[in-house]
C-alpha cells in the first residue's frame, strides 16, 4: 500500500469538524502502548502455557493482585451503569454529553476484568464450568453470570458509537442500525443498571460471606452481607469520579475542553452525595464490625491493622483521605468549580475505592486467623504485574482509537471551533 | 431399598487427636502423602507452595526457660459442618466442586470439575486447601507405586484431605459384598491414624456411641480449632495443658475462661 495513502485514510475516518494530532504522533504513541500491551500478552501466554507457578501467589495468597485488579476495575467501571442510570432512568439529560465516554470506559474496565479472570483461573479451558455446574449459593456464580451479561450490554451500548464513524455511517444499514439502537438504549441502560446493582454487590459479598475470615466477614440482611450493599454504593459513587478523572485527563492530553463544566459539575455533585452517604454507611459498618462482630470472634480491631507494612494507616487512607475528604469537596459548589480541588477529589475517590478493594482482597488473605500463625506477605511477580498493566495499555489504545475516529464527545465541536 | 436407607442414621466421621501424645514425628504426613498420591517437588523449602493435606504445626507457650513448653499440632482438613452442612468452602465454590456429604459428613472435592478459582482456599481459615501450582512429576518408577484407588491431580486445581474417602468406598463395597449394611469402625480408618506410632489419632463416627471418638470428643480437655468462627469442625484435639487448649482459638485480653461452643 502506498504510504501516502495513510494520512488520506486517516483524514477520511476522523469525525468532521474536529482537530486531531498528526498521524506520526498518533502512530508513535500507538507503538509505545502497543509494546507495553505485547509485554503483557507475553506474560499472559506464559501463565496460560506454564501455569500459575509463574505468579508469586501461594497457598496462603490464593487471591492476590489479579482479584484486586478485577474488583477495582469493576468498581471504577461503575461510572457506565450509574451514568446510564442517571441519564436514561432518572432523566438527567445533560449527561448525554458524557455518557459515550462513560460507556467506553466501562467497556474497557469490564473487558479487562474478564480477561484478567481468564488468566487467573488454574484451568482456563474449564472456566465454562462456572455456568454449567453453577452453585447458586456462591457469590462468584452470581458475579460470573451478571458480569458476562453486563459485558454484553456494554458491547451493545458501545456498538452504536462505532457505527457513528464517518465512513461506517455512510452505509445506510449501519446508519439505521445505530439510530434504532440509540432509540432503545434506555432498555439496555435499565438492564445494565439492574445487572450492575447485583454483580457489584456480589463482588462485595465475595469477601463478606467468608465467615472463616473475620476481616472480610460481615453480618447483613437475609443472604446478603453488608459489603454487598457497600460495594454497589461505592461503585456508584466512585465510578463516575473515575469517568470525570479520565475525561479531565483526556482534556489535559488533548489540550482541549471536551465536556462542558455544567455536565462535569452535575456528575460530580451526584457523585459527591453518593460518596458522602456511602462513607457514612462505611463508617457505621466499620464501627459495628470492630465493636460487635470481631470481638465476638475473639479478635480486636488492632489485630487486623497490625501488619508490619502499613498498619492502621490504610484504614485512614481508605476512609478519611479516600472517602470523607473527596465527599466534602464534591458536595460543595466551590470545591467542584475549582479545577484543582475537583482533580484532588476525583483522584482521592478513585484511590479510596481501590484501597477498599485492596483490603477486602489482600488484607483478608494476609491477616493471621489461627492464633499460632503470623502475617503472610506477598509481592507480585513480573508476570502478574505485566498482565495487570496489560489492560491499562489496552484501555489507553482503545481510548486513543475511539477518540480519534469516533464522535465520543458531542460537545467537542462546539467547544473547539475550527476557524 | 429406599425404605431401608431411612433407618440408617447419618454418620459423622471425625477425628480426635491427643496432642499430649503427638511427638511431631511426621509419620502421619508421610502416610497421608503416600496414600493419597500427594505430589511433591525437588525443592520443598517454600512451605506455602508445598502440598501437605496433613500439616504439623509447632506451637510454643512463648515462655522463657525453664517454663518453655512446645506442642505439635497435626492439622488435616477439618471437614467443617458449619450450619447444616454450609462449610466455609462448600457454599462459596462457584462450580459445585466441593460438597458436604450429609451421609458421612465428609467434605469432598471433584478434581476434574475444579477450574482453579481458589475461592475455597480464600474461605478456609485453616489453610487446609492446596493448589496444584505445578503438574505432578513423579520420580522415575514411582508412578508404579501410586495408589490405584486415588486419582492424581493435575496442575491448576485445588485439593485437600478427604479423610481417605476411597478407603471408605472400599470398606463399604466389602460390607455390601458380605451382606452387611454397616461399616465396622476398624474397617474404615485413615492412613494417618494407622501410621501414628504414638496412637495420638483416633478416627471414627462421631455420632456412633460404639466408636472411640464418640467418648473422646466429650473429654473436658477436648477442643476444636477456631470454634468461635462457627465453622463447626469435625476434628477434635485433646490436651491436658491449658495453654494448648487456649491456642485453639482467639481470645480477648479480658476473656479468662475458654469459650465452649
Amino acid at each position: 500500500m502506498d504510504s501516502a495513502l495513510i494520512p488520506v485514510m486517516d483524514d477520511a475516518l476522523k469525525p468532521k469538524g474536529v482537530q486531531r494530532c498528526p498521524i506520526w504522533q498518533f502512530a508513535l504513541w500507538i507503538c509505545i502502548f502497543g509494546a507495553i500491551l505485547l509485554w503483557g500478552v507475553y506474560a499472559m501466554f506464559l501463565c496460560w502455557f506454564k501455569g500459575l507457578n509463574q505468579t508469586n501467589m501461594n497457598d496462603a495468597y490464593g487471591f492476590a493482585l489479579w482479584i484486586w485488579a478485577d474488583l477495582a476495575v469493576i468498581a471504577l467501571g461503575g461510572g457506565a451503569f450509574f451514568t446510564g442510570f442517571l441519564r436514561y432512568i432518572i432523566g438527567k439529560d445533560e449527561l448525554k454529553n458524557i455518557i459515550n465516554y462513560a460507556v467506553l470506559i466501562g467497556f474497557i474496565c469490564y473487558s479487562s476484568a474478564l480477561l484478567i479472570l481468564a488468566i487467573d483461573v488454574g484451568q482456563p479451558l474449564r472456566a465454562w464450568f462456572i455456568f454449567w455446574h453453577a452453585n447458586v449459593h456462591s457469590m462468584l456464580t452470581e458475579v460470573a453470570f451478571c458480569l458476562s451479561c453486563y459485558f454484553g450490554v456494554l458491547t451493545i451500548e458501545y456498538i452504536p458509537l462505532v457505527l457513528e464513524n464517518r465512513q461506517i455511517d455512510k452505509v445506510p444499514f449501519f446508519h439505521n442500525l445505530a439510530h434504532n439502537m440509540h432509540e432503545i438504549m434506555a432498555i439496555f441502560a435499565a438492564t445494565g443498571a439492574f445487572l450492575s446493582f447485583f454483580h457489584q454487590g456480589s463482588l462485595g459479598g465475595v469477601a463478606g460471606v467468608l465467615f472463616g475470615r473475620p476481616f472480610g466477614y460481615r453480618e447483613g440482611v437475609l443472604i446478603w452481607p453488608w459489603t454487598f450493599f457497600l460495594f454497589t454504593w461505592s461503585a456508584a459513587a466512585c465510578g463516575p469520579c473515575f469517568t470525570i478523572m479520565i475525561t479531565k485527563l483526556t482534556e489535559v492530553i488533548t489540550g482541549k475542553k471536551l465536556v462542558k463544566q455544567n455536565v462535569i459539575d452535575l456528575l460530580a455533585k451526584i457523585s459527591g452525595w453518593m460518596l458522602a452517604s456511602y462513607i457514612i454507611a462505611k463508617i457505621l459498618d466499620t464501627v459495628y464490625w470492630a465493636t460487635v462482630t470481631v470481638p465476638d470472634m475473639g479478635y480486636t480491631l488492632k489485630h487486623f491493622y497490625s501488619n508490619p507494612v502499613y498498619g492502621i494507616w490504610i484504614l485512614f487512607l481508605e476512609i478519611v483521605l479516600g472517602g470523607i475528604l473527596p465527599a466534602i469537596i464534591l458536595i460543595t459548589k466551590t470545591g467542584r468549580n475549582n479545577n484543582v480541588t475537583l482533580w484532588i477529589a476525583v483522584v482521592l475517590a478513585v484511590i479510596g475505592v481501590s484501597v477498599n478493594r485492596w483490603v477486602m482482597v489482600l488484607q483478608v488473605m494476609a491477616v493471621p486467623i489461627l492464633p499460632f500463625e503470623s502475617w503472610y506477605l506477598y509481592l507480585p511477580s513480573w508476570q502478574e504485574t505485566a498482565t495487570t498493566i496489560l489492560p491499562v495499555a489496552y484501555g489507553i489504545l482503545l481510548v486513543m482509537l475511539s477518540y480519534r475516529y469516533l464522535p465520543i464527545f458531542p460537545q467537542e465541536r462546539e467547544l473547539n471551533p475550527i476557524d | 431399598m429406599k425404605e431401608e436407607h431411612k433407618h440408617i442414621k447419618a454418620k459423622k466421621y471425625g477425628m480426635v487427636i491427643d496432642l499430649d501424645k503427638c511427638t511431631g514425628c511426621g509419620a502421619c504426613m508421610v502416610a497421608c502423602m503416600a496414600e493419597n498420591n500427594v505430589p511433591f517437588k525437588e525443592d520443598e523449602t517454600d512451605k506455602l507452595l508445598s502440598i501437605t493435606w496433613l500439616r504439623i504445626y509447632k506451637l510454643t507457650n512463648g515462655k522463657p526457660f525453664p517454663e518453655t513448653d512446645i506442642c505439635y499440632l497435626p492439622r488435616p482438613c477439618m471437614h467443617c459442618e458449619g450450619q447444616h452442612g454450609h462449610a466455609p468452602c462448600v457454599s462459596v465454590c462457584p462450580a459445585t466442586v466441593t460438597d458436604y456429604d450429609m451421609e458421612t459428613g465428609i467434605v469432598s472435592q471433584i478434581y476434574t470439575r475444579c477450574f482453579g478459582c481458589r475461592y475455597c482456599m480464600a474461605a478456609c481459615p485453616y489453610h487446609a486447601r492446596y493448589f496444584n501450582w505445578w503438574d505432578p512429576v513423579w520420580p522415575e518408577g514411582m508412578e508404579k507405586y501410586l495408589n490405584p484407588n486415588v486419582s492424581p491431580r493435575m496442575r491448576g486445581v485445588v485439593e485437600k484431605c478427604s479423610f481417605c474417602f476411597p478407603r471408605y468406598q472400599v470398606a463399604k463395597d466389602k460390607a455390601m459384598a458380605e451382606g452387611r449394611r454397616e461399616v465396622e469402625e476398624h474397617e474404615y480408618q485413615t492412613a494417618c491414624t494407622q501410621a501414628c506410632p504414638a496412637g495420638a489419632i483416633t478416627f471414627g463416627d462421631l455420632n456412633n456411641p460404639k466408636h472411640a471418638v464418640y467418648k473422646l470428643k466429650m473429654s473436658p480437655n477436648a477442643f476444636r480449632l477456631l470454634e468461635r468462627l462457627g465453622t463447626n469442625p469435625k476434628v477434635y484435639y485433646i490436651s491436658s495443658r491449658e495453654w494448648v487448649r487456649r491456642s485453639g482459638d482467639n481470645y480477648l485480653a479480658n476473656e479468662v475462661k475458654i469459650k465452649k461452643l
